[in-house]
């Protein structure tokens, strides 16, 4: 469904962020985009609904170039790729209901969203997802109200009420803490399976990765070093995406039951979590 | 409001937003209040408006003018009246530099002794009293008594634009010391500091980046008012640019507004250099 | 460096280098001689007789300001309401100006960077040049009135706030601003969801404060015929009518004092 061929980024500093990535992603497959910081898995994601240009290659949506298009044409293909980001990215002060009707921004005009009247369905939409991932007592709440992990789950109604194909996730248990991490991968696992999206994700966290992803890509210095289903991921090949680090000494296991203060203070390493001791 | 109507009027809103139906929160929450604001501001603007006298003939026949004065900019003239525009701006130099080293001489103990935190009670109220009546009045009227006792001339202007100093600089200062870091204040006075050694060694570094930055902000806000109070006789360009407009010659003065515009340019691209070297 | 050794070979303080006192010595006499020069140049434009009778003078003016004419009040309310709309209606229409010039300026919504540098010269050249000069522009232009005032007041307002928005548009959070892009949101849209809501706050503050600055400003726009109280200020101090001027001075005093109160209350209750 979205295939990447010849990939590149260089920015106007010179520093090259991406070179040549070929990637295919059928439909309905959940990815896991892994490497260490400045690897350009940002990078590869924005590119992807061009929120950053890439400088060469090409990138194919269902048949349409995205790196083409400008304008209008630009603003349609950008609604069918929901994106969810790391530090959230809502707007503070409108309230949760408006941030999630922003996912519509890209199907009504500019005097009915000035003016807040959406569409009756898109309300109604907006709301069932509100009370899918849990939030419907907070339509009126501010979004700087909200805790972390209820602010992700509005960002990721938002990112659906586009009722996208695609759904390019960067980072989204980044400034989460673990057991809010695992509800917010779990849940966004389960509204790909439901709505048979395909899906990148960005992460840090290799345990989750391999916990809930269908397929790991490993990036390092803008290449693609590793893709493969998560049980290959050995202690080599990790070696290989992030350098040389002892993979397999763990303190203690992380429970998955463990309460929520102990489970915020746990230290979320990679080394622990990549010995697959979560599971 | 109750906490009981606060909960069924959010039950409601959820329910009214299942059936799709959904509004902006209101900027303000009672009804009567905002409607009643509301009203009041259109009865203000329609009494307002409603007062403004126009005289249309008056403005048909300045069109001309105006188009005049726009050519004018186009062909600033500098040279016919050179010797005037010279002396004026020689004059509005040396009123603004003198008006603001004495102004900010006289502001730091009118400052010190506004602050709360640092001066006894009369003091304080005797500072504070002063800064009111410098800020409340714009310099032009200051200006108007100052020429009628020292008699026309840059004197009077320097005057003026010194008095109006105290008060813009005094009431920032006393503001900054009234939240400066106690703590070092403390320190400073437990190793057996006089209340002149405290001043020196804990208030004065602390205050000290910013009142350049101010002092140099001030310049810039002194060379632009001296401009203006040459209108009532204070010397400095302001009265050159008044004869040039009285006497419809519009290039000179379209010559004297561009120089204007050049030194404040000037100014503030220095003063942002200062600030930068200060911090 | 500031530790040195001397000449019995034990180290010695000082807060600076010898060259860096040096230079500090020469900035201070440079500023000091500067200073005297322009002092000599005004004092040289000065005729100290009057100086000299600066006192009495003073003292003359007091004995005439006092005791004001109470009665002269009445008049007053009609110019004070004029004075106090030039500022309101000055003000709105600023605004209204301001806000697409600070998106023009502001380098994170200009739609082009030469765009950009012409908001900019607007703002700069609205900035530079007082109101009362505006309104000596305008008053030659559209005769005298209360309308140049208005105008005067918004061409001034234009730069003040369109400088203090643009920078607040420049220090907003970028990621609402890309999540909003990602929903294939257009341009003006992601102004209204992304921008907007981040600088509402600045705006109304700075709109208010200037609204507060705007009123007095416009208490003078009338010595140069710009309608407002100043005509009467104008025409009291040319007939050396001085008890109506103190009159007019506690008239001007209290509505700023009530104007920065109103201006103070409504910052405070938007932050």
């Amino acid at each position: 469904m979205l295939t990447l061929s010849g990939v590149g980024k260089r920015y106007p500093t010179g520093d090259r962020a991406l070179t040549d990535i070929e990637l295919t992603l059928p439909k309905g497959q959940v990815m896991a985009l892994i490497g260490p910081s400045g690897a350009g898995k940002s990078t590869l994601i924005r590119c992807v609904n061009r929120l950053v240009e890439p400088t060469q290659g090409s990138i194919r949506l269902e048949g349409t170039e995205l790196t083409k298009l400008s304008g209008q044409k630009l603003r349609q293909a950008r609604r069918s790729m929901g994106m969810i980001f790391q530090e959230y990215a809502l707007v503070d002060r409108l309230t949760v209901m408006e941030n999630v009707l922003s996912g519509q921004l890209g199907y009504v005009g500019f005097w009915r969203s000035f003016l807040r009247r959406y569409p009756q369905e898109a309300v109604v939409e907006a709301f069932r997802l509100l009370e899918r991932v849990g939030l419907p007592h907070a339509i009126d709440k501010r979004a700087d109200a909200l805790s972390g992990g209820q602010r992700q789950r509005v960002g990721i109604a938002r990112a659906l009420l586009q009722s996208p194909k695609l759904l390019l996730v960067d980072e989204p248990t980044a400034s989460l803490d673990p057991k809010t991490s695992r509800q917010i991968m779990r849940l966004i696992r389960e509204l790909c399976a439901e709505r048979d999206l395909a899906a990148i994700i960005n992460i840090h966290d290799v345990a989750l990765a391999q916990q809930f992803a269908d397929r790991i890509v490993g990036l390092r210095a803008g290449q693609i070093v590793f893709d493969g289903l998560p049980s290959e991921l050995t202690s080599e090949m990790l070696t290989t995406i992030y350098g040389e680090e002892d993979w397999d000494t763990t303190p203690e296991p992380l429970d998955d039951e463990a309460d929520d203060s102990e489970a915020s203070s746990y230290q979320r390493g990679l080394p622990t979590m990549a010995a697959g001791s979560a599971r | 409001m109750s906490e009981r109507a606060d909960m069924t009027r959010v039950q409601t809103r959820q329910q009214a937003a299942q059936r799709g139906q959904w509004r902006r929160l209101p900027l303000i929450e009672n009804p009567r209040l905002r409607w009643g604001l509301a009203i009041g501001a259109v009865i203000y603007l329609v009494l307002a408006l409603a007062s403004v006298e126009v005289n249309w003939a008056r403005v048909a026949e300045g069109a001309g003018r105006a188009v005049n004065f726009l050519g004018a900019f186009m062909q600033p003239d500098f040279i016919s009246r050179y010797d005037d525009i010279v002396a004026g701006l020689l004059e509005s130099l040396t009123m603004t530099l003198t008006s603001t080293v004495v102004g900010v001489l006289l502001a730091i103990p009118v400052g010190l002794g506004a602050a709360r935190n640092i001066s006894p009670l009369p003091i304080y109220f005797i500072c504070r009293a002063i800064i009111a009546v410098s800020r409340t009045f714009q310099e032009i009227i200051i200006a108007i008594l100052f020429v009628v006792m020292f008699g026309f001339g840059p004197l009077a202007g320097m005057i003026t634009l010194a008095f109006a100093t105290i008060g813009f600089m005094a009431k920032l200062l006393a503001e900054d010391i009234e939240d400066l870091d106690w703590r070092q204040v403390e320190a400073v006075r437990a190793t057996g500091a006089s209340w002149w050694q405290t001043m020196n060694h804990a208030v004065q570094p602390q205050v000290m980046p910013r009142l350049i930055g101010l002092s140099v902000y001030r310049l810039d806000i002194n060379f632009r008012e001296s401009s203006v109070i040459g209108i009532v006789g204070a010397g400095g360009i302001g009265a050159t640019l008044n004869t040039s407009l009285s006497r419809y010659e519009y290039d000179t003065s379209a010559a004297i507004l561009l120089i204007i515009i050049a030194i404040v340019l000037l100014c503030e691209y220095s003063s942002s250099h200062v600030r930068r070297w200060t911090q | 460096m500031p530790v040195s050794t001397n000449s019995q070979g034990l180290p010695v303080w000082r807060r600076r280098t010898t060259r860096a006192q040096w230079l500090q010595y020469l900035a201070w006499l440079a500023g000091v001689s500067l200073f005297l020069l322009c002092w000599k140049m005004i004092s040289d434009n000065t005729m100290w007789v009057f100086v000299e009778d600066a006192g009495r003078q003073g003292a003359d003016l007091i004995s005439r300001m006092t005791p004001p004419e109470w009665g002269y009040a009445n008049v007053l309310w009609k110019p004070m309401w004029d004075t106090i709309n030039i500022a309101t209606l000055g003000t709105a229409i600023g605004i209204i100006m301001a806000f697409p010039v600070a998106f023009m300026a502001a380098r994170n919504t200009t739609p082009h960077p030469l765009v950009r540098s012409a908001a900019l010269m607007i703002i700069v050249s609205s900035r530079s040049i007082n109101s009362l000069i505006w309104a000596m522009l305008l008053v030659t232009i559209l005769g005298p009135g209360v309308l140049a005032g208005i105008i005067a007041i918004a061409l001034r307002s234009i730069g003040f706030v369109g400088k203090l928005l643009y920078e607040a548009i420049e220090e907003i959070h970028p990621t609402p601003v890309e999540a909003i892009s990602a929903t294939g949101a257009s341009r003006l849209q992601v102004m209204n969801y992304g921008v907007l809501p981040q600088i509402m706050p600045a705006f109304a503050g700075i709109s208010v404060y200037r609204w507060d600055i705007n009123i007095r400003e416009s208490t003078v726009l009338g010595l140069v015929g710009a309608g407002g109280i100043g005509l009467q200020l104008n025409a009291s101090i040319n007939s050396l009518a001085w008890d109506q001027v103190s009159v007019i001075f506690i008239m001007i005093f209290a509505t700023v004092l009530v104007s920065e109160w109103v201006s103070a209350r409504v910052r405070h209750a938007i932050i």
